[in-house]
Formats: C-alpha cells, sequence, structure tokens
C-alpha cells in the first residue's frame, strides 16, 4: 500500500531540479520552525491515507478558488518544503496556475508559450513533455496591464488553454498532439487573450483583453470538440450584437451599447472580458465583468458608455444577456475588472439565495442575487489613511487638467482574484492601496497602438501599499487583515486545512491561519508572485502546493529590466512605487511544488 | 557722425535679427524620397544615413522646430502608450540610452517606419517620410549621451521626468537588489 514512490528531493539529477540552492533562501524563522516542531512532526502527520482518492478531478474549485484538501493545516504547514523547481525559461509567469493531471502536473509557460507535462511519480521533477504551439510576437508589445490568468483547463482526455496571441488550443492529455488550435482574437487590432477558457456544459467560454488598445470587448463560446465558434457577443454596440433580447432585465431604451457613446467611439470602446468567466452550471448561467471604456480620459466619450465597466449575466447556451450590473457608468477611472465573480449559495437575511460575490476594482465588495442582479450589499473592504476623500466628482478628470490622490490607482484596489471559502461564506482579498495622479490628455485612435489619453503617476499611500483582508461576506465586515509592504498582487487559495496561500511582491510564498490570520509559513522565491498558487493531491496520494512565480501583469510589468525609473510615468505609472522591491534575481517564471517532508 | 554711424550698424544688426530661419513646411518630393532611402544593414540594426541628411546638415537632430515636431508627433501618434515619457512599459524605455536595435539614427528609423516583430506597429503609412525623421530625431534626444545643442521646448503636460536634454542616458539605478531577508 505504501509501496507509492514519494516525491523527493534528488540531488543532482535532472537539469531542472535546481531545488538545492532555493533552500538557501529559506527564512531562517522558518528554518527555526523547522527545528522546534519536528517532535509535533511526529504526532500530526501520519503519511499518506489509504482512504484518500487518487488525484481528484479538482484539486481546486475554479469557481471560488477554495480546495478541500485538509492533509496539510495550521498545525504543520511549517514543515513545508520545497520538493523540486522546474525554471520554465520564459520571463515572467503570466498568471499560470500548475493544473495536476494523473501523474503529470501541467504548467503553462509565459508567452511565447510551452505546455509543460512534469511526470510526479518515478520521474519526479522530470520533463514529461511539452507543446509549444506558433506564436505572433507582436502580442509581447500587447500584454500591458490586464492580469493574466493563462493556465491549462482539463476536460475529458483533453487539455485547452488560451494564449495571449488570441489562439485556443485543444492538446491531447496523453500526447503532445494538438487537435486544434483556432485564432479568436487579432492582435493586430490590440486584442490578446488574458485567461484560462472556461469550460461550460458543451462549450469553452472565453473573452478577449486590450482595452488600452481600443479593442472592443466580446465573449464567445467555442464548440469543444472541434473550436468552431458557436456564438459571440460584444460589450458595446446595438443590442443584436450586444445579445440583448427580451430576455433581458430590466428592460430599457434599445442599443444603449451605441447610443450611450459619441458617434462611432463604441467601435473602438474597450469592455474587454479578460477576467474569469464564472459558470453556474445549475441555473445555466455564465457571469463575466466588463473591462473599462477606451480611452482612459472620460472627456472625448460623453455618455454612460453601455456596456462597459459592470457584470453581466449571460445564458451559457445562446450567449444571451440576462442582466447587467452596471458599477461605473461612464466611467471616470481606467479601473481593471475587478476580482473573478464569486458563486456563493448562503442563506442571505433569513432566506437561502444564490449569490454572486464581486470584489470589485473600486474598493468595494458587491454581493449580487444570482438570479435577478439585484445589488444587495456594497461595502468598502479597504481604506485610504493618508488620502481622506476617494474618487469624487470633484476629481474629474479632463483633458489638460490634472487630478490627484485618487484613490484607488488604475490597477484597482485587487491585486489578484479572491478566495471564498463556502462553507464560512468568508472571502479573502488580495488588496492594493496605491492611489494615483492622472492628467487627461487627447487621444487619438490608431489600431494596433495603446489608446490612453492619460497622464498617470501611481503613488504610495503610505508605507503599507497591500493587504489581505479577510472578510465575511454575511455578516458584512472585515474579520482580519494583514499588512503588506507591497501590492498583493497574487491570487489567494484557502484550503480546507484552515490555511490562506498567497504570494507577494518580493517573492514570497506565505500561508496564513485562515480562522486569525496568523503568519504561520513563508518561503522565499527568486522571482515575484503574481500568479495563482494552487494545491493538489499527487500519485502518491499526499496534499502538494504549488506557484509559479515570475512577474506579469502590471505590477510585474514595472518590475521588468527595461523599465527606466526616473521617469514618473513609466510602466503606466508604476515604477517607482514598486521601485523598492527591486528587480528578480531571476527573471524566468519558476515553478515551485511543495510538500510535507 | 558717429552717432549716426552707430545708429546705422546697430539698425543693422536689428534687420539682421528679424531674417528668420527658413522653414520648409513640404519636403521637396526628391529630397524626401532620398530621405526614405536608408541603407540598413541586413539584420535590419544600424546602416548608413541617407547621404542627403548628411548634406542638409543633420536637420533633424540639430534643429530645435524639428525636435519639438516630433515631440508633438510622439504624444499623436500614442508613442506614449507603450514608451511613457521615456521610461518605457510594454515597450522599451529610450531614457536609459540601451537600445533594443542600436542607438543609429538609421535603426530607429527603420523601427517607426517599419515596425518590429515584438510589437512595435508599423507607422509607414501613417506618417511622412519628414515626420517619421522628426520622430527619430526627437526619440533620440531622450535617450541622448551627451547634450545636445537643440532641444525641444518643455512638457506642457504633467512634468514626469527630467527634460530631454538634461537627461544624459546613464546605466540602471542602484535600487535594484533582489531582496534576501524577509520583509518584516
Amino acid at each position: 500500500m505504501l509501496l507509492a514512490p514519494r516525491l523527493r528531493i534528488r540531488r543532482g539529477v535532472s537539469p531542472n531540479l535546481d531545488q538545492v540552492k532555493h533552500v538557501g533562501t529559506l527564512a531562517p524563522a522558518v528554518l527555526l520552525g523547522l527545528c522546534l516542531q519536528s517532535s509535533a512532526v511526529l504526532a500530526t502527520s501520519a503519511g499518506p491515507n489509504a482512504d484518500e482518492p487518487k488525484s481528484p478531478a479538482m484539486s481546486v474549485d475554479p469557481a471560488t478558488r477554495s480546495s478541500s484538501l485538509a492533509q496539510i493545516d495550521r498545525h504543520n504547514v511549517n514543515q513545508l518544503e520545497p520538493v523540486f523547481t522546474f525554471r520554465t525559461g520564459r520571463l515572467g509567469a503570466q498568471g499560470s496556475a500548475p493544473l495536476i493531471r494523473g501523474d503529470k502536473l501541467l504548467v503553462l509557460s509565459a508567452f511565447p508559450h510551452t505546455l509543460f507535462a512534469i511526470g510526479l511519480a518515478r520521474s519526479n521533477g522530470t520533463l514529461s513533455w511539452q507543446f509549444s504551439p506558433t506564436a505572433n510576437r507582436v502580442a509581447d508589445g500587447l500584454h500591458c496591464c490586464d492580469r493574466t490568468h493563462l493556465g491549462p483547463v482539463a476536460v475529458g482526455d483533453r487539455i485547452y488553454f488560451s494564449t495571449l496571441d488570441g489562439h485556443v488550443v485543444a492538446v491531447d492529455a496523453e500526447h503532445d498532439t494538438p487537435v486544434w488550435d483556432v485564432a479568436v482574437a487579432d492582435p493586430g487590432q490590440g486584442e490578446t487573450l488574458a485567461s484560462a477558457p472556461t469550460a461550460a456544459a458543451a462549450e469553452l467560454i472565453v473573452g478577449n483583453a486590450g482595452d488600452d488598445y481600443g479593442a472592443r470587448g466580446w465573449i464567445a463560446a467555442l464548440d469543444r470538440a472541434t473550436g468552431r465558434t458557436l456564438w459571440k457577443h460584444y460589450s458595446t454596440g446595438p443590442d443584436q450584437d450586444v445579445g440583448i433580447s427580451a430576455d433581458f432585465k430590466p428592460a430599457g431604451p434599445r442599443d444603449q451599447g451605441s447610443h450611450s457613446w459619441p458617434g462611432t467611439a463604441w467601435q473602438h470602446g474597450g469592455g474587454s472580458v479578460s477576467g474569469w468567466i464564472s459558470y453556474d452550471p445549475r441555473l445555466q448561467l455564465v457571469f463575466h465583468d466588463t473591462g473599462p471604456p477606451a480611452p482612459w480620459n472620460p472627456d472625448p466619450r460623453p455618455g454612460d458608455n453601455r456596456w462597459t465597466s459592470g457584470v453581466f449575466a449571460r445564458d451559457a447556451r445562446t450567449g444571451e444577456a440576462r442582466w447587467f450590473v452596471g458599477l461605473h457608468p461612464h466611467a471616470l477611472f481606467p479601473w481593471r475588472n475587478g476580482s473573478a465573480n464569486l458563486l456563493l449559495d448562503h442563506t442571505w437575511e433569513g432566506a437561502p439565495r444564490a449569490l454572486l460575490v464581486h470584489p470589485d476594482a473600486d474598493g468595494r465588495l458587491y454581493v449580487i442575487d444570482r438570479q435577478t442582479g439585484k445589488i444587495l450589499a456594497a461595502d468598502s473592504y479597504i481604506s485610504y489613511p493618508r488620502v481622506a476623500r476617494r474618487a469624487s466628482a470633484e476629481q474629474t478628470p479632463r483633458t489638460n487638467v490634472q487630478v490627484r490622490d485618487v484613490c484607488p490607482a488604475w490597477p484597482g484596489a485587487l491585486g489578484g482574484d479572491a478566495a471564498l471559502d463556502q462553507t464560512t461564506g468568508r472571502l479573502y482579498l488580495p488588496v492594493s492601496r496605491l492611489c494615483m495622479d492622472l492628467e487627461g490628455r487627447s487621444a487619438n485612435y490608431l489600431q494596433g497602438t495603446a489608446f490612453i489619453g492619460a497622464n498617470v503617476r501611481v503613488t504610495s499611500s503610505n508605507e503599507s501599499d497591500g493587504a489581505v483582508v479577510a472578510w465575511d461576506v454575511i455578516s458584512r465586515r472585515a474579520v482580519w487583515s494583514i499588512r503588506e509592504r507591497f501590492p498583493v498582487a497574487s491570487d489567494v487559495l484557502v484550503t480546507a486545512g484552515g490555511l490562506v496561500f498567497y504570494g507577494t511582491l518580493d517573492g514570497r510564498l506565505k500561508a496564513v491561519d485562515a480562522q486569525s490570520g496568523t503568519p504561520l509559513w513563508q518561503f522565499g522565491t527568486s522571482a515575484p508572485i503574481t500568479g495563482q498558487p494552487t494545491t493538489f493531491v499527487g500519485p502518491d496520494g499526499r496534499q502538494y502546493v504549488a506557484v509559479v512565480a515570475g512577474a506579469s501583469g502590471p505590477y510585474g510589468l514595472a518590475q521588468q529590466a527595461w523599465i527606466d525609473r526616473r521617469d514618473a510615468t513609466a510602466a503606466r505609472g508604476l515604477a517607482r512605487v514598486i521601485a523598492n522591491v527591486g528587480r528578480p534575481r531571476d527573471p524566468s517564471g519558476t515553478l515551485y511544488v511543495f510538500g510535507l517532508p | 557722425m558717429m552717432r549716426g554711424v552707430g545708429t546705422l550698424v546697430l539698425s543693422l544688426f536689428l534687420v539682421e535679427g528679424c531674417a528668420r530661419e527658413s522653414r520648409n513646411f513640404r519636403l521637396d518630393p526628391p529630397i524626401a524620397a532620398s530621405l526614405d532611402a536608408v541603407a540598413p544593414m541586413p539584420n535590419r540594426i544600424g546602416g548608413a544615413a541617407p547621404e542627403t541628411d548628411t548634406v542638409l546638415g543633420q536637420p533633424y537632430l540639430t534643429n530645435a522646430y524639428n525636435l519639438n515636431q516630433g515631440k508633438q508627433l510622439y504624444t499623436w501618434f500614442n508613442c506614449q502608450g507603450c514608451h511613457a515619457d521615456g521610461g518605457g512599459a510594454t515597450g522599451p524605455a529610450f531614457l536609459s540610452g540601451w537600445w533594443r536595435y542600436g542607438p543609429q539614427a538609421v535603426s530607429v528609423f527603420i523601427s517607426i517606419r517599419d515596425g518590429r516583430p515584438e510589437g512595435m506597429p508599423a507607422f509607414g503609412n501613417r506618417l511622412t517620410t519628414e515626420q517619421i525623421w522628426q520622430l527619430t530625431g526627437y526619440v533620440r534626444t531622450i535617450g541622448a549621451y551627451s547634450a545636445q545643442t537643440a532641444a525641444p521646448s518643455r512638457n506642457d503636460a504633467m512634468q514626469s521626468r527630467p527634460s530631454e536634454n538634461r537627461a544624459p542616458a546613464t546605466v540602471a539605478t542602484p535600487s535594484d537588489e533582489w531582496p534576501t531577508a524577509p520583509s518584516r
């Protein structure tokens, strides 16, 4: 029963293993903790459990970023140690979460993408196979400034992934053979793909990114068997394009998607669908954010700029819109999409209700009724001590006018995606507390170039620019919060072991007690963590934690080697704020896998 | 008498002072064509500048009017979106004086006219040859290694960095250490 080989560090065997030197970056406190806790270990770690299901299909629920795995818990997490690392050799990480499939771990590298399948059982972290689709390098210049989540998705015997340069690829899970590869977004128009596809009933649902390039936002469903587009709807334009028909509630004036814009501005008005698309199999609905309108300067786009900066619910089979929550009509500030929308079924004010939890980039948490689109609660989960006033009407950016101390800064109040614990209704939010100065400039739409019309300088609100906040969705209050020196740009993972995992820009993967927020463990990586920590059960039945370290997204961009920090507007104004982090020791994306000894 | 001579000399100076730099608002087509005929190396990095540019006295590097035009074009054609005010974003920085395709005017000209594979769009069908040269000249002043005799005017907008002519290129800033000790 116990003969299944365990994952161990093999010293100096494989070229992909450079584990030993990273042990040196372990925080001394952790090492001390290891020594002190070694006696407690014997009592708590009972070894692999025979009853543990082998490789459950879903280790982390993509709808909530929570995991039901509990082998690693608050008592033994301080023994967590690196099992192996794998260097992708690509600049940054682009938010890829590794995916367990059978006895292999699948990792999608940053652009130009390679899908690596890393053997776990006997091969112990060596490369099993890899697959690289052809890449259009134009997309390299277009991946500012949305957070990217381009991980692989496994359904049945296939693996699907989106590429930054606008392709969706299906690969046979056992081999490195592509099944189909379709181009859905055109980098020549400034379009890219920023998120992994969402697997709905028989479809794959994808949305584009490219607000900053004036790309018109859209969401589309692809046939999983062939890659054929089944439906496609836009975020701006006439009702027919947007998918607004008799089912849309509440009914309003026709064609708001084009009438709330001057002239034909809706044709390059942004509203991308760059975040994670949530799917509710019971209601057969998908939920997605629409990005901010383009350009950033609100002057040249009078009107409500429908249907940008809001949340859509669409029928998963037809794509027809059911409801829309417009959170920022005529958005004054270019806040990105918020965190992924999280599904929560819980009692709300005495009655069970299907809730959609939407942590918005404006610093508020919206609780929305999934069926009707009614906003049930909107609370601020973040405060800005130095700046008393938040974004307000007096702070309207106009052409050639500078507004100061707008909080939050343009990447929004969230650095990454939040995690939701379904059982407690508690949300864990990775927070950025930066502010910005913004000056409107006249902007010209030129296809394939940045369509912004703003000079922006991001400012630090105080010495703590980030936080992780635990928020009780039901009682509508913060439970605890951890101050971080830098914006927290990674996604959060919560596990049934009572742990919350997140990463920091200065390269620490941290585990804290989900109950109290007490820090329990951390590990120093060679690059910033801006992606998604994940956890899985290996082929040996033991739980592992994995993360791909590497700079990506807006904060990652500010850490790249080519940025000159003497320019306050470099990296969209983030360069100076992030300057104190330092440049990554190793700019390559690197997979770290941790396990209990 | 002496006063009369003095007045005459002075007024001659004044008259001379009124003579303004002559400005061609449209390049003669043959000159424009020859300025477009750059001879890059086969890898499209560096190469010989057109002789016309030398004969004209490098007007796109030494003439403040051309640099100013370049600065306007820099904003109008959304250069800021990717390169910020020279500090870089998705596009590389100019301020650092480190050029991906070399510092020569020909490389910069070709980058703007034909684009580069890693995301730089081609502007050859959006700008005239003269405008591309004006932009080339301006972009090169952002990351100049030594002070130039001509400079564009100051920013009307947010002052985000040292002025073009006051920022000789230097290597990286000092605070680049990756932290080894845990923060807090």
